[in-house]
């Protein structure tokens, strides 16, 4: 991008001396970190804190794989069973999914992408940390100190009247977890609304800006709604008040309505900032401007508009009027044409571009394939006549799987592999993380894909036992073979990374050779982000693949060593050369 | 092999067909789209992958038609296929006029099925193919849903409201019936069994109060045994070279092999039957098979009642409906899969913690209904 500072003495490139401080090594004492209002150190916090809870729920997620292989478990008692699965869904969708991208790489990136120096309320942004450390240890007490077994979706009167778990204590989590997405989101709106550098207009911000724009908007209409909603719950579980349960005089179809209010919203704001990633990624690695800039910024809106009127969709055989299920099914159908564009523009960019496949990449093409399978699954369920079948089975967990890790969590990977020079000043070796990448793409598809059969075949979810229907085995057999997989491809990245904080080369301050004003600061950017507010006066995706490619052929001609493991200081020789 | 091994459901409701058209459909779709864009990705990949020496000039950034095309196209895709789904599942929320109602009710866990005539059932349900049924449903606690999968019908069962779902069977066969709405501990555990019977069959069936067959007396279960058995072919009618015929024997004086006698009561013909070298009828040999410990008493005690009244009219030929009723309770054993072995040991071992309690999954026959039933004739 061409983004001139003020002062060309300024300029932040390769050349700048590895002892200047940053804003890791600013300050290392333990109340600089927990006090920071620094949003790239908040953004670190979250990723310690979120990978954790990560895990947490991939060992649930383990636990139920290996007890599905029998028909009639051999690990867990059926009350253990519902309550490691709800652990599962609680721990990812709140704690992981709705948190990772935007808050991880949306704190960190977002100011750096628009040339600001900080969020617009960085007490607030350190705030919403605290929040959701606070949410965390309320929905981890209560799992601990008797658990919660009514599912991630809560549904009344079984969470409000009936569950003899700590449901209050978890709802109260997720309650006050919420604030932090809220606050999160009031950042995100405003820092984009009031702090681009000069220059930077609407059209000139990065895909991922938009996205988190988008997310933004997303939380702050949504979030509130399932707040109050779970705040209903804890009401009717602890004082009876007559909200949803129809023994007390309430409706428990109307809770479905708030509850997927927020929580079909809830799915963009995970796959939003995904898409954001993707764009980043696939125009960065092809050499070349993402194909319809404005088409994919306006979809991304669309989506987020959309996204708000199709919860009735969850709800297909759950009472709710024939007429209902019609109106909500069409717009569903209508939602998914945003989603499909993305992926043709995505697959378009690579047209005459200049590919490089290094690990980011690969995680973004896995994604693509993928979320277009997530994707088209969805219509499965969002076409009335074949959601009565499949609703509430397998294929549905196979579906929102291929979404929500195909999606979210391969572009999460993604990112974090393309950030991460960015945030931790070190290089990750490279060749390990391509394979790891192939092999996360492996392992999701054994694990999820048998699942859309056996849920075809009528295997409901939540299933502890399925002794009397042995015809589902070989299926829960596969996925959990394949699960093993998964599992030892987040293993393998979360080693590599760990050990590259030490022993990882130091990075230079664009070791891909990317556009983006991030990469126009240091590597990791100094506590201010910028020495200088650059001024932006061109097209972000600046790239020109024949000029490149032309260039890449010289290098050759001039035999620089091509057979350097190491492709990012070919890049950077490249990068001098011109 | 497949046929241990199945990938899909079996088709048994008029419904069947017409979603599993719109599901290939949708499949069809799925697998074009994600070729299409795959093969996309790989061959930009190959022929763009950097220092290749495609020809890179004059790319493209934006293009109003082609990106037209591409919105324009998957939406009309997706409106013929909502057109589709939409109708079908219209045909599934409105139940024709001539659907005879059956009322479900879910509670934790089980499900209780009351039919029109009074009969009820647990965990089953019976119903005849080609006729339409409309299930009236609602539950006593929390929400529940009726999902049979072979039927391709699935609907929430709301506390404080009622739903409803209706489908005409077509196949007749055992399938499943499960709970699909998370309930609570024993949640995988609430559902059982949905059996389509030929509509005579149905029609004895609902007859009788929800039993198989009616309900045999002692005498006509004994006679049936005796058969089965093949008593018959060595005891028959007149003495013969085999045995002694055992018509008129209850009660009568018997000559054993070394001239000792005894009279033949109860004691006598338990021991005969099951180990009949302890007393030898004079004249005969010892050819007779032991059957001790091959039938259990109950079934002796059909065989007594039976020969006690031999050669009388009161044991008559039975009603037809053992063989169904066996078909019935075999009915899956063919297409087991040999991972079933591993479900049925563990089920046999361990049916088990909860057996005393009336949320098991057993095919609990309506004992009850027999009750109603008799009560109502009575009034």
């Amino acid at each position: 991008m061409s983004a001139i500072p003020a002062d060309p003495n300024v300029t932040a490139d390769s050349a700048t001396p590895r002892t200047e401080t940053n804003y890791l090594n600013a300050d290392w004492s333990i109340k600089s970190w927990l006090l920071t209002g620094d949003h790239k150190r908040i953004g670190i916090l979250y990723l310690v804190t979120v990978s954790f809870f990560f895990f947490l729920g991939s060992i649930a997620a383990g636990l139920i794989r290996y007890e599905l292989t029998a028909p009639a478990g051999f690990i867990l008692e059926s009350e253990t069973y519902n309550k490691v699965f709800s652990a599962h869904g609680i721990i990812m969708v709140f704690l992981f999914l709705i948190v990772a991208i935007p808050a991880i790489l949306g704190n960190f990136l977002l100011p750096l992408m628009i040339g600001a120096r900080d969020m617009a309320f960085p007490r607030l942004n350190l705030l919403s940390w605290y929040l959701f450390m606070i949410g965390g240890a309320c929905i981890m007490g209560g799992m601990i100190n008797g658990g919660v077994d009514s599912g991630w979706t809560f549904y009344v009167p079984y969470s409000s009247m009936y569950a003899n778990s700590n449901v209050t204590m978890v709802l109260t989590g997720i309650f006050i977890a919420g604030f932090s997405s809220i606050t999160t989101g009031i950042n995100f709106i405003v820092t984009t609304h009031k702090m681009r550098a000069p220059g930077m207009t609407w059209f000139r911000l990065p895909l991922m800006v938009w996205a988190l724009y988008a997310t933004g908007v997303v939380i702050i209409l949504g979030t509130p709604v399932v707040a109050v909603t779970l705040l209903c719950i804890i009401f009717e579980r602890v004082f009876h008040l007559p909200i949803f349960s129809a023994e007390l005089g309430g409706d428990p179809v109307l809770f479905q309505h708030l509850f997927w209010f927020y929580s079909h919203p809830a799915v963009y704001i995970m796959i939003l900032p995904a898409f954001g990633v993707q764009s980043e990624l696939i125009a960065n690695f092809a050499r070349k401007r993402v194909f319809g800039y404005h088409l994919i910024a306006f979809s991304t809106l669309a989506i987020a508009g959309l996204g708000f009127l199709v919860w009735g969709h969850h709800m297909f055989i759950s009472s709710e009027s024939m007429y209902q299920g019609v109106v909500f099914s069409l717009i569903s159908f209508l939602v998914a044409i945003p989603s499909a564009i993305k992926v043709f523009n995505w697959t378009a960019t690579l047209y005459k571009g200049n590919i490089r496949l290094q690990t980011p990449m690969i995680y973004a093409l896995g994604f693509i394939g993928l979320f277009t399978i997530g994707g088209l699954t969805g219509l499965f369920l969002g076409c009335l006549g074949t959601d009565v079948h499949l609703t509430n089975t397998y294929f549905i967990v196979a579906h929102f799987h291929y979404v929500m890790v195909g999606g979210a969590v391969t572009a999460f990977l993604g990112g974090l592999h393309y950030w991460w020079p960015k945030m931790t000043g070190r290089l990750y070796p490279e060749s390990i993380a391509k394979w790891n990448a192939v092999l996360v793409f492996i392992g999701f598809n054994l694990t999820f894909f048998p699942q859309f059969i056996v849920g075809f075949m009528g295997m409901p979810r939540r299933y502890h036992y399925y002794y009397f229907a042995p015809e589902f085995q070989p299926y829960h057999i596969m996925s959990t073979l394949g699960s093993t997989v998964l599992a030892l491809s987040f293993i393998i990245p979360g080693l590599y990374l760990t050990r590259s904080l030490t022993k990882g080369a130091k990075a230079s301050a664009n070791p891909w050779g990317a556009h983006g004003l991030e990469w126009e600061t240091s590597s990791p950017p100094p506590t201010s982000n910028f020495l200088q507010i650059p001024v932006v006066l061109d097209e972000v995706y600046d790239f020109d693949p024949v000029t490149e490619h032309e260039q890449d052929k010289a290098a050759q001609a001039l035999e620089v060593p091509s057979y350097l493991s190491n492709e990012a200081k070919s890049i950077e020789s490249e990068k001098e050369k011109r | 092999m497949f046929s241990n091994f199945p990938a899909t459901p079996p088709q048994a409701s008029s419904f069947s067909r017409e979603h599993d058209l719109i599901f290939y459909a949708l499949l069809a779709l799925t697998v074009i789209f994600t070729v299409m864009v795959g093969i996309g990705v790989i061959y930009f990949v190959i022929k763009y992958k950097r220092g290749s020496d495609a020809d890179r000039s004059r790319p493209i950034y934006e293009d109003a038609r082609l990106e037209t095309a591409w919105s324009v196209i998957p939406l009309i895709l997706a409106l013929i296929m909502f057109y589709f789904g939409t109708k079908l599942f219209i045909t599934m929320r409105v139940p024709p006029a001539d659907a005879q109602e059956i009322f479900v009710i879910g509670k934790q866990w089980m499900w209780h099925v009351q039919h029109s005539n009074g009969v009820r059932e647990n965990n089953t349900l019976h119903v005849p193919a080609g006729k339409p049924f409309k299930l009236t449903m609602i539950s006593q606690d929390v929400i529940h849903a009726f999902y049979i999968p072979a039927f391709r019908a699935q609907m929430h069962v709301v506390p404080g409201r009622y739903t409803t779902m209706w489908f005409t069977p077509t196949q007749p066969g055992k399938y499943h019936l499960f709970c699909s709405m998370y309930c609570g501990t024993q949640h995988s555990e609430m559902g059982g069994t949905v059996v389509v019977m030929e509509p005579r069959e149905w029609a004895n069936w609902i007859e009788n109060g929800g039993q198989s067959q009616a309900t045999l007396t002692l005498e006509q279960s004994g006679e049936r045994l005796y058969k089965q058995l093949a008593c018959n072919n060595c005891h028959g009618a007149e003495d013969n070279m085999r045995a002694p015929s055992l018509y008129g024997i209850w009660g009568k004086k018997r000559t054993l092999t070394g001239g000792r006698s005894v009279i033949a009561d109860q004691s006598y013909l338990r021991e005969s039957i099951l180990r009949p070298h302890n007393k030898i009828t004079n004249g005969y040999s010892n050819t007779m098979p032991v059957y001790d410990g091959q039938i259990n008493e109950e079934d002796v005690l059909k065989l007594m009642a039976y020969i006690k009244v031999i050669g009388s009219s009161v044991g008559g030929p039975s009603s037809s409906g053992t063989d169904t009723a066996a078909a019935v309770l075999n009915g899956t054993k063919g297409t087991m899969s040999p991972f079933a072995a591993n479900a049925i040991q563990y089920q046999n071992s361990s049916m088990r913690r909860v057996d005393s309690t009336p949320t098991t999954r057993s095919g609990e026959l309506a004992v009850n209904a027999i009750a109603a039933q008799q009560e109502a004739k009575g009034n």
